[in-house]
């Protein structure tokens, strides 16, 4: 039976994780072979003979002791910078990323394209292209996982977290979910599929009922009323939501804070935590009133509504049920 | 070898003592005298008997997980079985085996014992840690009996509090009495070894093992009610529906990972310190040398239970913290790999021109070495940040801590015990099938859980009741390793039971070894000693003197002075 031995390398961090790991595995052993050398050697040439012998009264030293401190030490600081180098390029999204939304839910892994496309346990991705991927969590703690891209996040209930990859393979990878959420955890797995970046387009196009994602949180938007404070003329209750999003917003106490995924999830659900300067506390919680999906599709209608300028156009998408067609957003 | 001299007259009546010799074990009968005694050495007999009970428990558990993991389906449990098996196995061994563990059974009986005091600074309260352990202990047996809890050790809301719909609130009610259990026994020994040491144990010639339990008892004192604290909020969450946790009732589940990390970060010290103790005593012993760098290692000790408190939030690498968070505990815990890294050095280096004997408590030292190692070593990678976004969570985790606590704690626990045994029961047991056991464990341990640093590192995600088929080679040689080292735990049972009824009668210092424990009588008298010792050597000063008669050596009353001899230094 053949069975692999390290994990497949599909993504463009692989291969520098693993070289940060080959590494660390060739400086493990060499302490492990050598305190394993020492330790037999010793035990076998100064075994005891004499029944009442006792050792060499060596008490200790002090070069050896600042030796083996300080070497170490440097060894440990070199992994560490290594180590925080690779997090920031895991960490650092690039800017031209196709985005998908993904949601953890037991026990299953739920991905909303911008296209309106969506997916369960399965999650189709172009190769060649960095992907990002903006996280939530339905329920508990649930952990993104796909070993193939060295790559894991966990999708933590009440916030966003994000990750990102770009995959260098086309093929099926695994994916996991890594944090412990219950009865079937073990089943919540699935598959990414790379594909060719024109394949995928034809994939994206493959049905979308209710259109792009954006338009979807349009459509929710003015069903939850949203609209009538939010409507962007000077005698509106709340503020313009056009052409705010990625900028830095002041708040009432005067803290600065950026509009990003995470400040609009929070300001839907929980209003009053962040309340824009010049505004009343007058916005109810939608908390209850809208899943995390639903979520997925209001901020991305906040989002396309400072990306097309001041018109709501929402992110180039397939028409509902029409032949596929290309994505110029993303290059 | 310590001077012992009495100035009074009652120091010449043991003299001439008559047999029966009366010592601990025999000095009252019946169980009440044993459930009411305030003796610290018994207390330390009942905890190793409720220990014991604790690790058979959790052990049938690892082998329900292994058995389950043979194939890649979940065919022998169902998942709910599965993952209360792994539960039940994780908060077993850790809560009631590895946290009180050496320091309850061997810091209770030895720790007054080598400072040369009569007992520890409050029975009365080190007896009730016990009854607290024990109704802990019974709660977590009600807990199992009314269909266990599925949460993990870990409980990470908002799973535990709103998710889980096991015992939740019965487990960590168990979980946080024992913690009680934990700080009382942690305060006794801080305040014995500031003030019960004997004349002459000055802080400089303390034992290491004793160094070792102090460093804990602070840990434990200062951490154990931050824990009691998470739990409590868990509890309040789940009956009362506190938005603590859960972002639904306007709560964070991250700060349940701070909270509980920043206990059980540091937890994983109070079980590793302890054996790094025993370590340093048992390779003197076996050396017959000074450890190397005495200085150093017990104040490796100390920046470890200090520095322990600061890398709680490298759990937390892929839960979406801040990136200078990450840096910042990512460094720390390389910072706190070094004074783990100086004493693996250092017993090292106590080997060289040491007069080594390979005697079976031996054999667990120098397993542990080997194992402390590369457990250490593997600490290293999940502290590396971008290694542990792939890492995290994964059967390398697992790996990971099995090396630390178990091939650490437990090979030391096993090792104290083999060490010890004659101390305590005054028997002999075969060296012959302790040698052989402890083969078997090394062997065992390393077949069980090396293969999971590869399988970890393939992706396989841990607490996962079934798995894809790539993984399923590496998981049947697990399998393979737990079966044999479980033999490897059921031998000592027998020999060590064995030994109690047919075991040869012990002598005062049946190794040859350094310690007021071994100037003692064996077994060791009500008060520890007939005459308060008076040290005026430094730990370990092995000299010829010290050995001259390691065997045979004088048994019960049968010896110059009742085993007590008067040397001068
Ligand atoms: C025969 C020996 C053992 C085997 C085969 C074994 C196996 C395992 C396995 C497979 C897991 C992972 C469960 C999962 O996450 O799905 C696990 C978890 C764990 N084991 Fe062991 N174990 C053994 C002995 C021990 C011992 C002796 C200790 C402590 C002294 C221990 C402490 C733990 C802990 C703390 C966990 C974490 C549980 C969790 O993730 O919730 N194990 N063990
Ligand atoms: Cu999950």
């Amino acid at each position: 039976m053949t069975f692999p031995f390290m994990p497949e390398q599909a993504s463009t961090m692989a291969a520098s994780v693993d070289n940060l790991f080959f590494f660390l595995l060739a400086v493990s052993a060499f302490f492990a072979v050598l305190i394993a050398v020492l330790v037999v050697v010793f035990a076998v040439k100064y075994r005891r003979v004499h029944e009442a012998s006792v050792g060499a009264p060596i008490h200790g030293g002090l070069v050896l002791e600042l030796t083996w401190t300080i070497i170490p030490l440097g060894i440990a600081m070199v992994m560490f910078v290594w180590g925080a180098s690779v997090y920031f390029d895991l960490a650092r999204v690039p800017q031209n990323a196709v985005e998908i939304y993904i949601t953890g839910k037991r026990w299953m892994w739920k991905a909303q394209h911008l296209t309106g496309q969506k997916e369960i346990n399965a999650l189709h991705v172009p190769v060649g292209q960095p992907v990002k991927l903006i996280i939530q969590s339905e329920d508990v703690i649930h952990s993104f996982f796909i070993p193939a891209f060295r790559a894991k996040m966990d999708a933590v209930p009440g916030r966003i977290t994000t990750m990102w990859f770009e995959a260098t393979k086309p093929g099926r990878y695994h994916l996991f979910c890594a944090e412990y959420c219950g009865t079937n955890h073990s089943g919540m797995t699935g598959y990414v599929e790379v594909m060719e970046p024109s394949a995928f387009q034809t994939w994206l196009g493959g049905g979308a009922q209710e259109g792009s994602l954006a338009e979807a949180g349009e459509q929710l938007f003015n069903k939850l009323g949203c609209a009538t404070c939010h409507s962007g003329d000077s005698q509106a209750r709340g503020p313009n939501l056009e052409g705010v999003f990625g900028t830095t917003v002041t708040l009432a106490n005067g803290q600065q804070v950026l509009f990003d995924e995470e400040y609009a999830r929070e300001s839907i659900l929980n209003p009053q935590a962040k309340m824009v300067e010049g505004y009343l506390p007058l916005m109810p919680t939608f908390q209850g009133l809208v899943n995390e999906e639903g979520l997925a599709q209001l901020i991305e209608y906040v989002k396309s509504l400072s990306q097309g300028g001041a018109t709501p156009t929402p992110t180039p998408a397939a028409v509902p049920g029409s032949t596929p067609k290309p994505q110029p957003s993303d290059p | 070898m310590h001077d012992v001299r009495s100035t009074d007259p009652e120091g010449e009546a043991f003299q001439t003592e008559v047999q029966p010799r009366v010592h601990y074990l025999n000095a009252t009968h019946g169980i009440a005298a044993w459930l009411l005694t305030k003796d610290h050495k018994r207390i330390g007999l009942l905890y190793l008997f409720a220990i014991s009970v604790f690790f058979l428990i959790g052990g049938v558990f690892a082998m329900l997980v292994r058995l389950e993991l043979l194939t890649p389906e979940g065919d022998l449990l169902s998942s709910e079985a599965y993952n209360t098996a792994f539960s039940m196995h994780g908060i077993i061994m850790v809560f009631f085996f590895l946290v009180p563990s050496i320091p309850a059974v061997f810091g209770n009986f030895f720790l007054p014992i080598m400072i040369g005091a009569k007992d520890v600074a409050f029975p009365k309260l080190n007896l009730m840690s016990w009854y607290i352990a024990m109704i802990a202990g019974f709660m977590i047996l009600t807990t199992l009996l009314m269909g266990g809890v599925d949460t993990g050790w870990t409980f990470y809301p908002p799973y535990s509090t709103t998710g889980s719909t096991s015992n939740v609130v019965l487990a960590a009610l168990a979980i946080f009495v024992m913690g009680f259990s934990s700080i009382l026994t942690g305060l006794n020994f801080i305040v014995t070894v500031h003030t019960m040491r004997a004349p002459g144990m000055t802080w400089g010639r303390l034992p290491l093992f004793v160094w070792a339990q102090y460093a804990t008892s602070l840990i434990m004192v200062l951490g154990t009610p931050v824990l009691a604290i998470t739990l409590g909020l868990v509890f309040a969450e789940r009956v009362f529906h506190f938005g603590i946790f859960d972002p639904k009732l306007g709560g964070d589940p991250i700060l349940f990972q701070h909270l509980f990390w920043f206990y059980s970060h540091p937890a994983v010290y109070i079980m590793i310190l302890p054996g790094m103790g025993v370590i340093s005593e048992l390779v003197a012993a076996f050396s017959r040398k000074q450890v190397f760098g005495y200085n150093f290692i017990a104040a490796s000790s100390l920046a470890i239970a200090i520095v322990g408190f600061l890398v709680w939030g490298h759990h937390l690498f892929t839960s979406g913290q801040s990136a200078y968070a990450a840096l910042v505990f990512s460094v720390l815990s390389f910072i706190v790999a070094i004074p783990s890294a100086i004493k693996v050095f250092n017993w090292t280096a106590t080997l060289y021109r040491g007069s080594i004997s390979l005697q079976s408590p031996m054999l667990y030292a120098l397993g542990f070495i080997g194992l402390f190692t590369i457990g250490g070593l593997t600490g290293l990678f999940l502290a590396a940040l971008g290694l542990d976004l792939h890492m995290q969570d994964t059967y390398f985790v697992i790996a990971h801590f099995h090396y630390i606590m178990v091939g650490g704690t437990l090979l030391a626990y096993l090792g104290a015990l083999h060490y010890w045994w004659p101390k305590i029961t005054g028997r002999l047991y075969t060296e012959g099938w302790a040698k052989v056991a402890a083969v078997t464990v090394f062997v065992g341990f390393n077949l069980t859980f090396f293969p999971q640093f590869l399988v970890g590192y393939l992706g396989m995600p841990r607490r996962y009741h079934a798995y894809v088929p790539e993984f399923q080679v590496l998981n049947v040689l697990s399998t393979a390793g737990a079966s044999i080292l479980a033999i490897g735990f059921i031998l000592p049972a027998c020999y060590l039971l064995h030994s109690l009824f047919k075991g040869e009668i012990a002598g005062r210092n049946p190794w040859g070894a350094y310690g007021l424990e071994w100037d003692t009588t064996t077994p060791p008298p009500p008060s520890n000693f007939e005459v308060t010792p008076i040290v005026t050597r430094p730990a370990y000063a092995y000299t010829h003197a010290d050995v001259v008669e390691p065997y045979g050596g004088t048994t019960e009353g049968s010896g110059e002075s009742g085993g007590q001899e008067v040397r001068s230094v």
